[in-house]
């Protein structure tokens, strides 16, 4: 049985826990909105870019010339993964969910016989990955310095991840993030990035063979399919982004309202044993004086 | 007065413009272009330069873009900019430090084509350097 000062103890602990966590939520709220409008302002772009190149892409399916970055080096065997994850914990299932995800995929590529490369992007993958995976992992970015993300950094990881397929380093390049649907929920996702894949509209074909293209089709293909590496992984990089904070917001709404029942257990057994305390002194001064 | 069509300049981050214009100058890979109501359907790539857009309104406005591609439609002209400042903000430092960070990536560029493809953007932006910042 603790005793009264234990107790007091603990219920000031939790306490204190209960600000840090209120604090923290209240923190990542206000940066929640900023993520989000930050991820609905590159929407325009990523749109733009992914509707004109569907359409460039149908005038040149089955073209051998068309550019390794759409049509693929033409084999499946070595995979890279481009897993984005937080810099930080601390925002419920948020980061495990990504890497779970990412290691089913790994795992699944790797009984195929394939081989499995490797990149993370956040420390918290980093962390986690390596455990099993160390070999696999060829490179680790992170944002943690930055305090302001923007397409730099996108296009810092996009330059990687180009080297190393015109390197020939890989086939197949999946990217790995958590799509944001809401505040409360965040939805691990995969997308193949190389060779790349468009949502075909029908509109798109139809309007693409009538465009004037200067230079030529073929020259703005292969400067824009580059770019659109960049443009997806900056869409990854602050669809994660706000979605941490959605998470880092749920979790810590539950955390404090978690120390909350606590602080009220804590309380209510403090009160009783203090009463026992009363009770017992009382007793003792009665007997006490019965006794002479 | 001149027909006004959707005029919509985008770069990654946000929405810069999105407004009625009448006229629109673009610095296109292969030159100079002006943009009027009911162009042909185009599509060009556009090297680092000034955008110059005269609203509908009669006001005109005018963008450093560093890079991107153009889709021109009868209706409307999208600018897809890598990255695009209203002329305003543009100052020295952020030029320079482009600059020079391009200058590194040339250093570092290991294949040929690549470098020369570095290069000529180099030279696209020092040209734009002198163009708006005269010394």
């Amino acid at each position: 049985m603790p005793s009264l000062k234990d107790l007091k103890n603990r219920i000031a602990s939790v306490k204190a826990t209960q600000k840090i966590t209120k604090a923290m939520k209240m923190v990542a709220a206000a940066k929640l909105r900023r993520a989000q409008e930050a991820a609905e302002a590159a929407r325009p772009y990523a749109e733009r870019m992914n509707k004109v190149l569907a359409g460039l892409s149908a005038a040149n399916a089955g073209n051998a010339e068309a550019p390794r970055l759409l049509a693929g080096t033409g084999r499946d065997q070595v995979h890279l993964l481009v897993v984005a994850t937080g810099e930080r914990g601390l925002a419920g299932g948020f980061n495990s969910s990504i890497i779970r995800l990412a290691r089913e995929h790994a795992l699944k590529l790797l009984a195929e016989g394939k081989t499995v490369k490797i990149l993370t992007v956040g420390r918290k993958g980093n962390d986690v990955l390596r455990r099993s995976f160390r070999e696999n992992i060829i490179d680790y970015v992170t944002f943690r310095e930055v305090k302001q993300l923007g397409f730099a950094q996108a296009d810092e990881v996009a330059h990687k991840v180009l080297a190393l397929f015109n390197a020939g380093e890989f086939d197949v390049a999946t990217l790995f993030y958590a799509r944001f649907q809401s505040v409360i929920s965040q939805v691990a996702t995969a997308s193949q990035i190389i060779p790349a894949k468009f949502e075909v509209s029908e509109a798109a074909d139809a309007s693409a063979a009538l465009y004037e293209y200067e230079p030529g089709e073929q020259e703005i293909l292969e400067d824009l399919l580059p770019k659109n590496v960049a443009v997806q992984i900056f869409r990854a990089i602050l669809e994660n982004n706000a979605s941490f904070y959605g998470a880092q917001m749920s979790a810590m709404d539950n955390a404090t309202r978690n120390a909350g029942e606590m602080i009220n257990k804590l309380t209510l057994s403090y009160n009783r044993q203090r009463q026992a305390q009363i009770t017992k002194e009382l007793i003792e001064i009665i007997s006490g004086a019965e006794a002479l | 007065m001149a027909d006004a069509f959707n005029f919509e300049l985008v770069s990654p981050e946000r929405l810069l413009v999105s407004e009625k214009a009448t006229e629109v100058v673009i610095p296109a890979t292969l030159g100079e272009m002006t943009v009027l109501a009911n162009h042909a359907p185009t599509m060009t790539t556009v090297k680092p330069g000034i955008v110059t857009v005269k609203l509908a309104s009669g006001q005109t406005n005018q963008y450093v873009v560093f890079g991107g591609f153009a889709d021109i439609l009868p209706t409307g002209c999208t600018l897809l900019a890598e990255a695009a400042v209203p002329m305003s903000e543009i100052n020295r430092e952020t030029l320079q430090k482009r600059i020079e960070a391009t200058q590194a990536d040339v250093n570092a560029a290991t294949s040929h084509e690549h470098k020369t493809k570095l290069e000529e953007y180099l030279a696209q932006l020092t040209d734009l350097h002198g163009a708006i910042l005269p010394a």
